[in-house]
């Protein structure tokens, strides 16, 4: 079984020629199946540790270790942590002009699946996909993430989880911005890989406002820069109820 | 792109300016003429002439390059209805489309013996393009052509320059009424090369003119490419890409002189840089004379800097000179390759390498797309990936 293994991870950014702390000292365990919720403030760090797992050239790491099945995930480059069955859905996905959709897609089947998906299975594969997410099939001919709402980018990275089946998938505020309707079609999505279970799931997330759609094994408080407290789904009904302020004034915040 | 993060050295200067004094003819050191001796030895300083490294002109600035018969092979490939001629230099339809701007196209002018002139018949419209391929045997040449459509007339030019040599000409294009012509010029010179050439379109009464210049090759290359309306209801689209490598220079300016009422252009010039001392120039001069009401009009030069020292200097200069008009814009963007495009491309499994080609692909997708010459649209992507493969 897949286990992505976090232990003690520290990580610093560089800015105003100064280096800043913020992971300091992460420690987790998601294995395939799971389901991992995140919750913590803006700004304690939930995108950093996202981002550091994959593999993203700003942040450092300054100690500590993260590894699947093993590996040394931070001895991969970003592509080939992907390939090992990384996927981070992004809180702000990028824009790619002039590479449609379709060819990205692709592109980065090919490139996770180790050969080129078989041309008609593949078409059929992403429309079946595209249409669970209520996506019109002329979105696959637009450029990557250009001039999509909020609400189609989310959806265009659950897509991508579908199509690319990680082992450890990272979502990052996937629900943030969306309203009811799209929340509940990306949750459907992100359900339905959970279902399968061959995917451990990180879910991160500043509201409690998912957590009815996905159902977590685990709840995890973060602050400050690592887990504050870590728990079943009852501690996401003591964080609607109660709000972050416990974690950000017990000093664990900065 | 970043936008923000504009390569150092880099310049991207740009001016809209109202009813002012025309810096667009302040900006040249003389009036244009045919005749070489009016025009100074440039020394470098002069506003045209203060991006180009004039000791890699080769001569073709000062009088000292000499020409040799035949320093360049030309071969026109023409489908039938087309008439392909060499006349002398006194021919009544050289220079009809405009007249030389600095010394080295009057140099050129002033040179030429023989100039071909391929004249497309009114109404006649065709299905294959004109190929005229310019080799360099590498030697120096001057040269000289003209294409004149009749009116209603339709074709598609293609010109393509390989070879090595030192290369000044002058080409003019005569569009008639209600006629269109497309014009490809591809640089695809060997290293060596040194090219400066001046391109002058006459656009007709509801003609259209489309020019498309490609520049890869060369060691140094200065185009001049350059419209004026005949009348009203024309239009005009000029695209461009470049590639500069190492050390090459590849230098464009632009003018579309509105000079006469209700007439369109539409300027898009595209660049990617990569390695040491690499430096492409782009000026783009839109006026829009007092008589030019009704005109619309954009320009757009965007770079795309794949390496650390290449340089990019880049100016529009639009110029208004009456408030009567439909539309007038430009933009002007030099970015750094984005780290966070990379970054997307790589976190969905695809190697660096190939998610640099598919990001330099996508620059330069929606330009290659209006080309509409396929196998020229076809040559060119495959060109680009060369390019990035040697860069890789
Ligand atoms: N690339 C960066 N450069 C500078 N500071 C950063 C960068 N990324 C994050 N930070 C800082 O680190 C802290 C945590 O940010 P982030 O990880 O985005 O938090 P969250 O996702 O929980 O809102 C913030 O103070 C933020 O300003
Ligand atoms: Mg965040």
């Amino acid at each position: 079984m897949a286990t992505l293994e976090i232990r003690d991870l520290h990580v610093s950014v560089e800015a105003d020629n100064a280096t800043k702390e913020i992971l300091k000292g992460v420690d987790l365990t998601v294995k395939q199946g799971e389901t991992h919720a995140i919750m913590g403030p803006n700004g304690s760090g939930k995108s950093t540790l996202a981002y550091s797992l994959a593999g993203h050239p700003k942040y450092t790491i300054t100690s500590g270790t993260v590894t699947l099945d093993g590996e040394d995930v931070l001895e991969m480059s970003v592509d080939e942590r992907a390939r090992a069955g990384v996927f981070l859905a992004m809180q702000y996905p990028v824009e790619v002009p002039g590479v449609s959709v379709s060819n990205f897609l692709r592109t980065s089947a090919t490139a996770i699946r180790g050969e080129a998906p078989k041309l008609r299975t593949w078409v059929k594969e992403v429309k079946e996909s595209m249409e669970r997410l209520n996506m019109d099939p002329s979105f696959a001919e637009r450029n990557v993430n250009e001039g999509f709402s909020g609400g189609e980018k989310k959806r265009h990275e659950i897509l991508q989880l579908e199509l690319l089946k990680p082992k450890i998938a990272i979502l990052d505020e996937t629900d943030s911005g969306l309203d009811v309707d799209a929340l509940r079609i990306v949750s459907e999505g992100v359900n339905r890989v959970r279902e399968s279970g061959d995917t451990g799931t990180l879910l991160i997330t500043h509201y409690t406002r998912i957590l009815r759609y996905i159902k977590p094994d685990h709840v995890h408080v973060f602050a400050g820069g690592r887990i504050a407290e870590s728990g079943g789904p009852e501690l996401a009904d003591k964080l609607e109820a109660e709000g972050y302020e416990a974690y950000t004034k017990g000093g664990t915040a900065q | 792109m970043a936008e923000a993060s504009i390569p150092v050295g880099s310049t991207t200067a740009g001016s809209i300016a109202v009813a002012a004094e025309s810096t667009v003819a302040t900006r040249m050191s003389a009036p244009p003429s045919f005749d070489v001796a009016d025009f100074p030895v440039p020394h470098g300083r002069e506003e045209e002439w203060r991006f180009t490294p004039l000791e890699r002109l080769r001569g073709l600035h000062d009088g000292t390059a000499i020409a040799v018969r035949d320093g360049v092979r030309v071969e026109v490939e023409a489908p039938e209805g087309v008439t392909v001629e060499t006349v002398g230099a006194g021919d009544a339809r050289l220079g009809k489309a405009g007249t030389p701007v600095d010394r080295v196209a009057a140099q050129a002018y002033s040179a030429v013996e023989k100039a071909s002139v391929i004249t497309v018949p009114k109404e006649t419209v065709l299905t294959e393009p004109i190929r005229i391929s310019v080799q360099g045997t590498g030697e120096t040449a001057y040269g000289h052509q003209v294409i004149e459509l009749g009116a209603f007339a339709e074709a598609v030019v293609v010109i393509d320059h390989t070879g090595t040599g030192v290369l000044a000409a002058n080409v003019d294009y005569l569009i008639g009424d209600g006629a269109k012509l497309t014009v490809v010029s591809i640089q695809d010179w060997d290293e060596k090369a040194v090219h400066v050439g001046q391109h002058n379109a006459l656009v007709g009464r509801d003609a259209s003119f489309k020019s498309v210049i490609v520049t890869f090759g060369g060691d140094l290359v200065r185009l001049h490419p350059r419209v004026t309306y005949a009348a009203t209801g024309g239009e005009a689209q000029l695209f461009g890409l470049y590639f500069t490598d190492r050390a090459q220079h590849h230098e464009h300016r632009l003018l579309v002189d509105h000079n006469k009422p209700h007439n369109t252009s539409n300027v898009a010039y595209k660049g990617a840089l990569q390695g040491e001392a690499a430096h492409a120039v782009w000026i783009g001069d839109v006026l829009i004379r007092a008589a030019a009401e009704g005109t619309d009009t954009y320009e757009l030069n965007r770079n795309l800097v794949l390496t650390d020292g290449a340089r990019v200097d880049s100016v529009p200069n639009l110029e208004i000179e009456t408030g009567e008009i439909a539309g007038a814009g430009h933009a002007s963007a030099t970015g750094r390759f984005d780290d966070e495009q990379l970054f997307y491309l790589m976190a969905r499994g695809i190697p660096a390498a190939e998610a640099r080609r598919l990001v330099v692909r996508g620059f330069f997708a929606e330009l290659v797309q209006q080309i509409g010459v396929p196998d020229v649209q076809e040559r060119l992507i495959d060109k680009i990936e060369a390019e990035l493969e040697a860069s890789l």
